[in-house]
């Protein structure tokens, strides 16, 4: 039992708090937001050309080698700085989809490709009636002849409108809710049939909603074997809840400490707020929730790097403790900032958006814990 | 960064349930699975067989017969006494004062203390709160005058816990009243119990037990070789051990037993009923707790962690103290509720050790369960109050 980080993990950390420091303050993170991109092409260049994208990436393939201690170092920093550039989409869904199902080709066809910065991908894991369930899939994959029809709505797709290339679950067989029958395309957007409607959500990301319409698709653009595209689906998404939830301590600790430098200076009633214990004990509450919540995320991506049993249950249980503690943490932060917290002006109001968007991301606390409950019944 | 045990850390655990299979007093596990009160003798019993094994004070250095064990060897060696469902140390001389008395305590101390604290040869019992001084510590008046080669003592000390079978007190007492701050003029006076002048009055709990005290002092001589450190230190000294137990106070491995073992209750179906498993509501608190406590576990391996490292634990302990706290409480609340009817009754002669097992109302693990939901009220209000807690992390932690 270790709980240190390694010399490359300290490397790795270290350089992108150096990049968030220099290069991604507030002001410039809302530039890339309201560019007609939404992020900074010039920016995502840097982190392929850094090899960031490449963490998670096997040794054989070219990449890190890194786990999910690796993905929780980046994903914390990225969070701290409110970083918008698609990670998560490209690197932690797209790439882990592909780098657990796709064959040679398609690695090198995508997988490299979206690794450089070249390509970027989305993977659709959400529809408009599946809520929070990846298995519960309507969208339907049908034979003809020698190639396959797909029909069907996808919700939310992260980085949707601005993907060259989609991952697209479907139903083969079965009904929904069965994790077998599931099969995972890889559909170019503009494929005849494609309609993508993009829109920024409330945390100063995109996402789209999809429509499928008779979109055909050969052999060649399976992903993994007819059927069985489930477990790499799920793995992606539990690798993607991991990383949400660092970036949300990360995003937890930042509003705790502004928080507490803004109670030092906030002058009322001829002292600063932060001489009330009314507001000391609930900024206390805050750095517990932040504490608790780093404790669990370690613990978190340990378990799931080990790979055991439970590696299901880590992720309900920090997925269900970032919820909690992280709206506790957001509504506080924005109470004790008083009117200025309620402004579009201040950080605080953007930080306290993404955590409130992570919060529902893969299932929030409550679907979460009914899961727990479930599981270990 | 890795969860995984080594070789010898495997080992080290096998070793560790081996002798709490073997090694421990069974008669002692008996009681504790059937929730009877340990006698004094039972506790001096099992203390000595822990001295004997050569584990009196896991956490002590080695060069004062402490065991040298790593952080993840105390973790393993915490998590399988409470698996065992042992008794947990009693904190007063191997986690309190005898960590004071190796830090700031001259060789004549060690030498006279330190043995007995780990032979278990002397039982302690803290002398802190007042009944005028609670949470505001510093404003205790036990008064230690000097004459010669003594300190007169005189006072009033409270919620002294098992001072009826305690042999030495550690006192926070005021050796000068003429200071700018408060906190100054207090010194750390270790007194023997039997010492002319000592009066003892039980107090009773919420749960019908005797479990704390007040302790008088009238006029108790105390000799100077007794004084620890500085005088006027002793403030500081105390902050020292508070933190000490800060770090135990979690309670980690006690939760751990005490949930797996709800756990598996809900399993079963008692009397007939159908399992609590099939309470989706229950299910859903049950598991909270248990994120809860992971949580928390390693909020406190960190901690342990940083103290390995050569830190000393830190105001951060505070949150352990907090959280620890409050999920026992928690666990407690979750207990009761599982037992549901069978919590209430308050039948005083069947936690007697020769009371016929049979005849008990109620099962082992129901039968105390609303008495020590009681008597864990006391959690959050003892060794600074949780709201103390939270001033100490806003002014040390926070800078606020």
């Amino acid at each position: 039992m270790d709980l240190s980080l390694n010399e490359m993990q300290e490397m790795l950390a270290d350089s992108i708090e150096k990049f968030v420091a220099n290069d991604y303050d507030f002001d410039t993170r809302q530039k890339y937001v309201d560019s007609e991109a939404g992020f900074s092409n010039e920016v995502w260049q840097t982190f392929a050309d850094l090899g960031w994208t490449s963490i998670l990436l096997s040794e054989a393939d070219g990449g890190f080698g890194g786990g999910p201690v690796d993905l929780m170092v980046v994903m914390e920093r990225l969070g701290r700085g409110l970083v918008v550039e698609p990670f998560l989409a490209n690197v932690v869904l797209a790439g882990g989809v592909l780098q657990r199902a796709g064959n040679k080709q398609q690695k090198s066809d995508w997988l490299t490709a979206i690794l450089a910065g070249e390509l970027q991908a989305a993977v659709a894991f959400a529809e408009p009636s599946s809520a929070y369930e990846p298995a519960n899939i309507t969208t339907s994959a049908t034979r003809n002849g020698d190639s396959w029809l797909l029909h069907g709505a996808k919700a939310y797709v992260l980085n949707g409108g601005r993907a060259d290339l989609l991952v697209i679950p479907a139903r083969d067989s079965g009904d929904r809710m069965d994790e077998d029958g599931i099969t995972l395309f890889a559909i170019p957007a503009d494929t005849p049939g494609v309609t993508v409607r993009d829109y920024p959500t409330v945390d100063g990301l995109r996402a789209a909603e999809i429509e499928l319409d008779q979109v055909s698709a050969t052999d060649a653009q399976l992903i993994g074997q007819l059927g069985q595209g489930f477990p790499a689906l799920q793995a992606a998404i539990n690798d993607a809840t991991l990383a949400v939830c660092a970036e949300a301590v990360g995003v937890m600790n930042v509003l705790t400490e502004k928080t507490i430098e803004f109670a030092k200076n906030r002058v009322q009633f001829g002292v600063p707020i932060g001489t009330f214990q009314s507001l000391q004990h609930r900024m206390v509450e805050m750095y517990t929730a932040c504490e608790q919540s780093r404790s669990l995320l370690m613990w978190a991506a340990m378990t799931l790097d080990s790979g055991g049993a439970d590696a299901g249950d880590a992720i309900h249980a920090i997925k269900y403790q970032v919820g909690t503690a992280g709206r506790r943490v957001g509504e506080e932060a924005v109470q004790i900032h008083g009117g200025m917290g309620v402004t579009w002006e201040l950080d605080v109001a953007h930080y306290f958006k993404r955590l409130t968007a992570i919060g529902l991301m893969f299932g929030d606390a409550d679907w979460h814990l009914d899961k727990l409950a479930a599981r270990r019944k | 960064m890795n969860v995984t045990f080594s070789d010898e850390e495997l080992a080290f655990r096998a070793e560790v349930r081996s002798f709490f299979e073997n090694d421990f007093p069974q008669d002692i596990l008996d009681k504790q699975n059937r929730s009877i009160p340990l006698s004094r003798d039972d506790v001096v019993r099992w203390h000595k067989t822990m001295h004997e094994r050569g584990w009196g004070a896991p956490n002590w250095p080695v060069e004062y017969g402490g065991t040298g064990w790593t952080t993840v060897q105390k973790y393993i060696f915490a998590d399988e006494q409470a698996r065992a469902n042992a008794p947990a140390y009693l904190p007063f001389g191997v986690s309190m004062v005898g960590p004071v008395i190796y830090t700031y305590g001259d060789d004549e101390q060690k030498r006279r203390f330190l043995p007995d604290i780990l032979e278990f040869n002397s039982w302690w019992c803290q002398g802190y709160s007042e009944p005028g001084a609670g949470s505001d510590l510093a404003s205790l008046k036990t008064r230690a005058d000097l004459h010669g080669d003594h300190y007169r003592v005189n006072g009033t000390k409270t919620w002294t816990t098992l001072a009826q079978y305690a042999d030495w007190i550690f006192c926070l007492v005021r050796t000068n009243t003429d200071v700018a701050r408060r906190q100054e003029g207090i010194s750390f006076l270790l007194i023997d119990m039997k010492s002319p002048g000592i009066s003892i009055k039980p107090i009773i709990l919420l749960d019908g037990e005797h479990e704390v005290n007040e302790v008088h002092f009238d006029n108790v001589e105390v000799p100077v070789d007794n004084l620890v450190g500085e005088e006027g230190k002793g403030w500081t000294y105390g902050k020292v051990l508070l933190q000490h137990e800060r770090t135990g106070i979690a309670g980690v491995a006690g939760s751990k037993f005490k949930l797996s073992r709800l756990r598996a209750r809900t399993q079963e179906s008692i009397r007939g009923s159908e399992p609590l498993a099939e309470n989706p509501v229950f299910m859903r608190k049950l598991a909270a707790a248990e994120v809860e406590l992971k949580a928390l576990e390693y909020t406190e391996l960190r901690t342990l962690a940083s103290v390995s490292s050569g830190k000393a634990p830190g105001p951060e302990s505070s949150i352990l103290k907090i959280a620890g706290t409050e999920l026992r409480q928690r666990i407690d609340t979750l207990v009761m509720e599982a037992a549901g009817y069978y919590a209430l009754p308050y039948v005083r002669e069947q936690y007697d050790a020769d009371f016929p097992h049979e005849n008990r109302i109620g099962a082992d693990n129901e039968t105390c369960s609303a008495l020590s939901y009681f008597n864990d009220r006391k959690v959050s209000i003892f060794g600074g109050s949780n709201e103390i807690q939270k001033n100490i992390i806003a002014k040390h932690v926070l800078g606020l």
